[in-house]
């Protein structure tokens, strides 16, 4: 055995496709995780179909996963694969119009028999008809491979060693990539520990494949992507879901509340019901609702008795919320809900991600009715964002909706460990005194008394002695409460309700704009989770000698107070959305700026070549400076 | 896979009220210390003004403080009950009252839960939350007023509306068959059910403290006249010899029947009410209001009729298990080691992978 060539790259893109029933995801999350752990920087994109299992072999069936991991910053999930893992004809037909000329395809010849070609309409073998010439096809009969591999293994049925490809598949992928194996057999230890005989032949499949690498002359080099310089800290790989589920944990312990979670089942969203049920220990209570409706209403109770009550969803729930959540606007309780969006309207796609929800979040209830709306950027900012939501639930006693997305939920990046102890310090004090005197001056307690600064109302959990009083969803008179159907009042504490969610705009800073250049006549600003793809085509066009200036939104409402400001100082403002231009529709309302919506519902985020082409073409309206040709 | 959850700590034999602060010895409240100061707008002659009454005059008996108190409703006429109560309490949304209180009741162990709903806002756009919150045994002591229509929108059919009844929305007479709130309560296998009626303070006030008493859910359906929309719709169970003849009056222990009539089991198990001199003593049906299977009690409670000709009363069943409230908090409890530090967290979110970028 000569020990092969090692060719340095800087980045790589890489999509494991296969059947549903393959193990993809769990091929790529583990792949992620060697990675993570060997210090490149990386994005992850997990696409699978709304089906549990769809008909074997067919296109609808086709699950994948694409990790970008570089030695330098990533900021998206990448464009187009380098190397696309096909393990059958279904998932190479899916995913090849995705790929450049030159890519790599590692395809699982064992799956291309002429049933499988035909279930996805090749005629003939894509594999013999010429039509890959323009690829690096590197045929592989993984499943057969491994099932040799396993052969000592009598007491396992072919089918069961013939689930160990997706090993097999990752050791192969280790050797390409020079990744260490170790995490991924702690990984399988732990999840086989009462299974031996499955373990071994896991462990066995996976060692196997990267001994084929080694040896087979099919691949001649192997790859190695130096560690990213990233700032010095602790790291971690971490998806949206589980950065939200953790920042609502470790807020919920800054604002010594106790957290409960009341939730019912929805894609994307149900991965933090997962993780928050599996965290006890730390206090958290969580209960399955029997519907939206009450998953939400269970929140909000647990808030009334002043406990942090969340409730997670997706675009559907959310809309079953609504009544409920313009309940919390009226009692002014504290309400943490996230919407991890989806396509829609309906069910649309419930595993594709969107983000047409924003105009929902903001006035999908009856009557004027005010919630702060914020939105994670990144993966690893779903954390940041959920103590933020929290600090603002808390402090101004007002539902706050978090709006996260697919893309974000599943999607996982390398994150910077924060300090529990540093994180922003927002410890609750309830009411525990009559805070006015009645008629007859006695002490008394005036439930919608607000605080001056904030015009926040006195949070006085039942349990408080003297301070029993009744809140309810009938307009309540100023300061008292009690039940009010006099105009003025009502018109009064309509403002009081704005004025104080405006008034939120104080603590949050400024929008930040990334100007490098400091004359560029073009802003780009987006908001959510196309954070990744606005900053990759930024980045792009700017390599070809474009001045153009990036912000991005994580305050929906109330935004930032200079967002006015930064809007007319440009020439041009382009807003990308994956929706048909809602955050568009709101700037252009509230500060009368000529936006320019760029939008596209595919599920799926971004390019960052599509958005650096847009952004080439604003520049270059406004600008005599010719651009270079894109280093892509 | 099942795990054996065992007994919660709150749970079987501990009475509805344990964990809820109680008043220092020699210490009470009066009924004037849980009336508010808010004007009662029901209309007169409403049968909430009773209820309202006998519920005012009957929480003292329970010693309990009244901060650690909560009423939580939702929405309609006998909705706005918790405002004449001077407890803590909460006016929510339409039917959404069961929902709202297992949150607040699971988060607080110390609180005594009691939820007002009637049989639109209960029955109707919060059937759902009923039946759940009953299948759960939340311990939530629910009051359902049943005046057999809605009033607060002004008079339409409600879900137990006799079929033919007229009514604004049905001028032709309802077609849809009515829910009997017993049998649903019991077919969602509420471990605590019982019927009462406004203007009997005593037994009304009786059957307060056993729900009061029992530890999880309990659904109490209360006769509510609406003198408005559906007036005397119960007034032959207020009229002493009428009622004498109708009311089956349930007593543990005790045969079911009035002074002429009384229940019979036939072989095939249905009740039916015979002349006590034509009855089969070995068939007379004993009220058994802890037996573990509700059978015997959704039986009685289907002797019902439109005309009212049978009307069991009383508490149809009250059984022991676990409530869903103490046995989270069970479950949380024995996960904890201790309160949780910065460290504890700090642990929590490195998780198991992490590697380190030196400066």
């Amino acid at each position: 055995m000569s020990a092969k060539l090692v060719q340095k790259l800087d980045r790589v893109v890489i999509r494991f496709a296969g059947d549903s029933g393959d193990g993809m995801q769990l091929t790529g999350d583990r792949f992620t995780s060697q990675t993570a752990l060997l210090g490149n920087d990386l994005s992850t994109l997990p696409n699978f179909p709304a089906e549990i299992r769809a008909p074997q072999g067919t296109l609808p069936g086709v699950s994948s996963f694409q990790l970008h991991f570089a030695d330098h910053n990533v900021l998206t999930p990448g464009d187009a694969p380098d190397v696309l893992v096909a393990m059958n004809p279904a998932a190479l037909k899916a995913n090849l119009r995705d790929l450049p000329r030159g890519a790599a395809i590692i395809v699982n010849t064992d799956e291309f028999t002429k049933r499988n070609l035909s279930k996805v309409g090749y005629a003939e073998s894509p594999l013999d008809d010429g039509s890959l010439d323009s690829y690096d096809v590197h045929p592989v009969a993984l499943t057969s491979i491994a099932v040799e591999a396993l052969a000592s293994f009598t007491d396992l049925t072919r089918k069961e060693k013939e689930r160990a490809k997706n090993m097999f598949a990752l050791g192969l992928l280790s050797w390409l990539y020079t990744r260490p194996m170790d995490g991924t057999e702690a990984f399988l230890k732990a999840k086989f520990a009462d299974k031996p005989e499955i373990l071994e032949a896991n462990l066995a499949a996976l060692r196997a494949g990267f001994n084929y690498g080694e040896t087979t002359e099919d691949f001649a080099v192997a790859y190695e992507v130096a560690p990213a310089t990233m700032p010095a800290g602790t790291y971690r790989n971490v998806t949206g879901n589980v950065a939200l589920s953790l920042g609502l944990v470790a807020a919920a312990h800054r604002a010594h509340l106790p957290l409960f979670l009341g939730s019912y089942p929805i894609t994307p969203a149900s991965d933090i019901l997962h993780t928050l049920a599996g965290l006890k220990r730390y206090g958290v209570a969580t209960m399955q609702a029997e519907d939206e409706i009450a998953g939400v209403g269970a929140a909000l109770g647990a808030s009334f008795g002043g406990a942090l009550g969340v409730t997670t969803t997706s675009g559907p729930g959310l809309a079953l919320k609504a009544e409920t959540i313009g309940l919390a606007v009226s009692l002014e309780l504290p309400l943490i809900v996230c919407d991890i969006q989806r396509g829609g309207p309906s069910t649309g796609l419930p595993t594709k991600t969107e983000q047409a929800d924003l105009l929902q979040a903001l006035f999908g209830r009856n009557g004027e009715s005010p919630v702060a709306v914020v939105a994670p950027a990144t993966p690893a900012d779903c954390f940041d964002i959920a103590v933020e939501a929290v600090r603002i639930a808390t402090t101004y006693r007002t539902p706050v909706i978090v709006l996260s997305d697919g893309y974000l939920a599943n999607g996982s990046e390398p994150w910077r460990l924060p300090v529990t102890s540093e994180l922003p310090d927002i410890a609750v004090e309830f009411a525990t005194e009559p805070n006015a005197v009645d008629d007859s001056g006695r002490p008394t307690f005036h439930p919608y008394l607000r605080d001056p600064e904030t015009l926040a109302r006195p949070w006085a959990i039942p349990g408080t002695p003297g301070l029993e009083h009744r809140v309810g969803g009938i307009e309540k008179a100023d300061v008292t409460g009690n039940i009010s159907y006099d105009p003025d009042n009502h018109d009064h504490m309509t403002r009081l309700r704005q004025a104080k969610i405006d008034g939120i705009a104080d603590t949050i800073g400024v929008l930040e704009v990334d100007d490098p250049s400091g004359d560029a006549d073009v802003l780009v600003l987006g908001w959510g989770s196309t954070f990744g793809p606005i900053a990759a085509g930024v980045r792009l066009a700017r390599s070809t000698g474009a001045r153009v200036a990036q912000a991005h939104l994580r305050h929906l409402n109330p935004f930032p107070a200079n967002t006015g400001e930064v809007l007319r100082s440009y020439q041009r403002v382009i807003v990308p959305e994956m929706n048909l231009g809602q955050l568009a529709m709101l700037l252009r309302a509230k500060y009368l700026v000529d936006i320019e919506s760029h939008t596209s519902v595919r599920g799926r985020p971004f390019q960052a070549g599509e958005l650096a082409d847009v952004i080439a073409t604003a520049v270059a309206s406004v600008s005599d400076v010719p651009l270079k040709e894109a280093a892509k | 896979m099942t795990i054996d959850l065992g007994m919660p700590s709150g749970g079987p034999g501990a009475p509805g009220t344990a964990g809820v602060p109680r008043l220092a010895d020699g210490t009470a409240l009066t009924k004037k210390d849980f009336t508010s100061d808010q004007e009662v707008r029901w209309c007169p002659g409403c049968g909430d003004y009773a209820i309202l009454a006998a519920v005012q005059g009957f929480l003292p008996e329970l010693g309990l403080k009244r901060e650690n108190i909560v009423f939580v409703s939702g929405i309609g006429c006998s909705s706005r009950f918790p405002y004449y109560l001077d407890t803590y309490g909460m006016h929510s949304i339409h039917g959404r009252a069961p929902a709202i209180a297992t949150g607040l009741a699971a988060t607080r162990e110390d609180l005594s839960v009691w939820v007002v709903t009637g049989d639109g806002d209960a029955l109707s756009i919060g059937g759902n939350h009923l039946i759940h919150a009953l299948r759960r045994n939340v311990n939530l002591k629910i009051l359902l007023f049943n005046n057999e229509i809605y009033g607060l929108t002004k008079g339409q059919y409600s879900p137990t509306s006799h079929v033919g009844q007229v009514t604004k929305s049905t001028p032709l007479g309802s077609l849809d068959t009515p829910f009997n709130p017993v049998s649903l309560a019991l077919g969602a296998e509420a471990s605590f059910v019982a019927r009462t009626m406004d203007s009997d303070r005593q037994h009304l006030t009786s059957v307060l403290r056993a729900a009061a008493e029992h530890r999880g859910s309990a659904l109490v359906e209360i006769y509510q006249n609406c003198p408005i929309f559906n007036d005397g719709v119960f007034d032959v169970l207020k009229d002493r010899t009428e009622a004498a003849a109708r009311i089956l009056h349930l007593t543990d222990g005790e045969e079911v029947g009035t002074a002429e009539t009384v229940v019979v089991r036939d072989d095939r198990g249905s009740l039916a009410v015979v002349p006590r001199a034509e009855a089969d003593p070995t068939r007379i049906v004993r009220h058994d209001v802890a037996a573990a299977d509700p059978s015997a009690a959704f039986a009685l409670s289907r002797l019902d009729s439109p005309d009212l000709g049978h009307v069991p009363m009383g508490i149809f069943r009250n059984v022991q298990r676990p409530t869903y409230d103490d046995s989270l908090r069970d479950q949380v409890a024995s996960a904890r080691t201790g309160e949780v530090t910065d460290a504890d967290i700090d642990a929590l979110l490195a998780g198991r992978d992490t590697w380190t970028v030196g400066a």
